[in-house]
């Protein structure tokens, strides 16, 4: 990327999201659910970031919270420099065409009854107003073109299609109206894999043809690894870790970075004959409902009493390379 | 030949009856599985590769017709009589699927569900029965077995439930467990963590079949593999011989798609171009022929047959054709 003075797209501060659980009996109080705790972010124009994380880590909610679809509890979302707040309808119309999401599930995000020519249209009037008939055929057929559909398929319905076509739709569909970031909730991890490559290479595309920034959600960090210029480690709504994408996959400093990419399958069988991980076997326990200290020490095989009374901060462990950890950089004996 | 082969699949065909007429989902596979070994299953949405053992074992959909043999242990499952398939479904012979919430009827205690396998076959009492439930929940490494024969399925995590789920296939101590796409649901670590408990069944004997589009999970645990395209088998090989040199042009565009986290960084992932055949076409030259990189001018007029290359087995003009063809 050409250093011209970057603007900062996205920048979240101190976001917590909190939602309410059922009460355990009919008394007491209203127990709550931390989905993201004291996340701090930011995404400059042309940058791609990937969020990373199990289920449930919070990586949905946050960005839906910044998509201004959940309320935070606390902290701040800016877009632009401007703060996005959900009671500002003027200011979130403005946003959303220049931020836009893709989901998981292709087909399920399609309206079944439009024609996907139809669903683009729509996304794009939505955003523009009512438009002259012929110069929105026009746009439509160049945006199927650009994310590789044939426009001659603009009038199939989303059934129609298989999976791989109807996520470029989507694509499609979010990006017509020029979005400057992009948010990618788990898009391709519903895809065969020759067809996640093609989603992930037409991305990667896009960034460069468009300068589209994008916010990538995704549990594989394999195909993290080959979009993202920066990665952020979400574990139970905490960041954990945050660097350079080269950074976290030359030299991943959390013990959780660690068993994640540890866990990533490798398609070769001598690998796996050496991936004895201890980091995984200990995952096994993981479900204490309250932790005290830091959030992944029940699973860490580092963890020691310190870890069991104190939370970690997300600290600088050298060149901007972030770590929430008492023993960042130390790794366990290899067997 | 191949008597050895605990289960064993001849010229098997699945198709179903649409309105507009019949669709062929599976053709002409032959293969094989032998005890205490892994069997590898592997192929895109739509390759044939479920439909394949849904058909040998009784369950397709509504419209669903098989042709073909299928020996479970010497027996014919796909006869006129259903009494061999009846007495090994389940007992000798169970699934695992890939939502594992199907598999748990939401109101039944774990523990409850475990022994109904066994109590309703009359195979074990129900003191026995509890021992064999926690003895099964410790096999794929449940955490706290005493305590989950108590739960409800939604009070597990997800890799919980199909350890659950798992643990059910494995009541009757079968000796084939055919699991279809176990891990897909599951994060990358629960992942790693059900691959771990097959792989540990396997050791201990049992026959696994896994079905599965993905060769990074395939690489973790299987003996041989096959790869399906298009309702075929394009290539089978022992599971080290097949990453070290894949040899159908297929084969190789699924391994290179894969992203890794070890090779150096190039600018595009090899994918596919281009889509599958629909359902139910039958082009007259090889199926991935439109695709394939290396396709030459004959594969677009006839099929390649599979043959026997010392080990592997691969259906390919362009392999055959090679000078000096063979692995």
């Amino acid at each position: 990327m050409s250093e011209v003075a970057t603007e900062t797209l996205l920048r979240v501060r101190n976001l917590t999201v909190r939602f309410p659980m059922p009460r355990p009996g009919l008394v007491g109080p209203r127990p709550w659910l931390t989905a993201v705790d004291a996340v701090d972010l930011e995404i400059d124009a042309g940058r791609a970031l990937g969020l990373v994380g199990e289920s449930g880590c919070g990586k949905s909610t946050l960005a839906r919270a910044v998509l201004a679809l959940v309320s935070p509890q606390a902290g701040t979302i800016e877009w632009r420099g401007q703060p996005v707040r959900r009671d500002d309808a003027a200011g979130l119309r403005r946003m959303r065409r220049e931020l836009q999401i893709v989901f998981q599930d292709p087909v399920g995000s399609l309206d079944p009854r439009m024609s996907i020519g139809e669903s683009v249209a729509e996304a794009l009037e939505a955003l523009e107003g009512p438009q002259d008939a012929v110069a929105t055929r026009a746009r439509v057929d160049s945006m199927l073109a650009e994310v590789g559909l044939d426009p001659a398929l603009a009038a199939r319905y989303p059934h129609e299609l298989s999976g791989g076509q109807c996520q470029r739709a989507a694509i499609a569909r979010a990006l017509v109206g020029r979005p400057k970031l992009l948010v990618c909730d788990e898009a391709v991890s519903a895809l065969d894999v020759s067809v996640q490559a093609q989603i992930v290479n037409l991305l990667a595309e896009l960034r460069r043809r468009r300068g589209l920034a994008l916010l990538f959600i995704s549990h594989n960090l394999a195909v993290v690894r080959h979009l993202c210029d920066d990665v952020a480690v979400l574990y139970r709504g905490r960041v954990v870790e945050r660097a350079s994408a080269a950074a976290i996959f030359a030299g991943p400093s959390h013990p959780y970075t660690r068993a994640l990419l540890a866990a990533v399958p490798d398609p070769d069988p001598a690998a796996h004959v050496r991936a004895a991980v201890p980091e995984l076997r200990a995952a096994a326990a993981a479900e204490a409902v309250a932790v005290v200290g830091c959030a992944y020490q029940p699973r860490c095989p580092l963890a020691d009493e310190l870890c069991r009374q104190q939370v970690p901060r997300l600290e600088d462990v050298g060149a901007g390379h972030l770590t929430a950890c008492h023993h960042a950089g130390v790794r366990p004996a290899a067997s | 030949m191949a008597s050895d082969a605990l289960f064993e699949v001849r010229d098997l065909g699945v198709c179903f009856t649409t309105p507009r007429g019949r669709v062929s989902a599976v053709r002409e596979i032959s293969l094989e599985v032998r005890r205490g070994e892994c069997l590898a299953v592997v192929g895109e949405s739509g390759s044939g590769k479920s439909q394949l053992f849904l058909g040998c074992l009784g369950l397709l959909a509504a419209g669903g017709l098989v042709e073909g043999s299928a020996r479970f242990d010497g027996q014919e499952l796909l006869g006129p009589d259903a009494g061999p398939r009846r007495a090994a479904l389940g007992t000798r012979l169970a699934m695992v699927f890939q939502d594992p919430m199907n598999a748990l009827t939401p109101h039944l205690t774990i523990g409850r569900q475990l022994a109904e396998v066994v109590l309703e076959r009359g195979l074990l009492d129900a003191a026995t029965a509890r021992a064999r439930s926690l003895e099964v929940l410790r096999s794929v490494g449940m955490p706290d077995p005493e305590a989950r024969l108590r739960q409800y399925p939604h009070e597990l995590s997800g890799g919980q439930r199909q350890r659950a789920a798992i643990a059910m296939a494995l009541m009757t101590r079968p000796d084939l467990l055919v699991a279809d796409e176990p891990t897909t649901a599951l994060d990358v670590t629960v992942q790693a963590q059900v691959i771990d408990v097959l792989r540990g069944a396997r050791d201990r004997g049992l026959a696994v079949v896994l079905i599965t589009h993905d060769m990074g999970v395939v690489a973790g645990i299987a003996d041989r593999v096959a790869v399906m395209y298009a309702g075929r088998i394009v290539e089978t090989a022992p599971a080290r011989e097949l990453f070290a040199a894949p040899a159908h042009p297929y084969t190789a565009a699924l391994l290179a798609s894969v992203p890794r986290l070890d090779t150096p960084l190039a600018a595009r992932l090899a994918g596919i171009e281009g889509q599958p055949p629909a359902p139910g076409a039958e082009p007259d030259g090889c199926a991935f022929a439109p695709r394939c990189p290396s396709a030459l001018e004959t594969c677009h007029r006839s099929r390649p047959p599979l043959e026997s290359l010392g080990a592997r087995s691969v259906a390919c003009h362009a392999v055959r054709l090679a000078p000096g063809a063979g692995p």
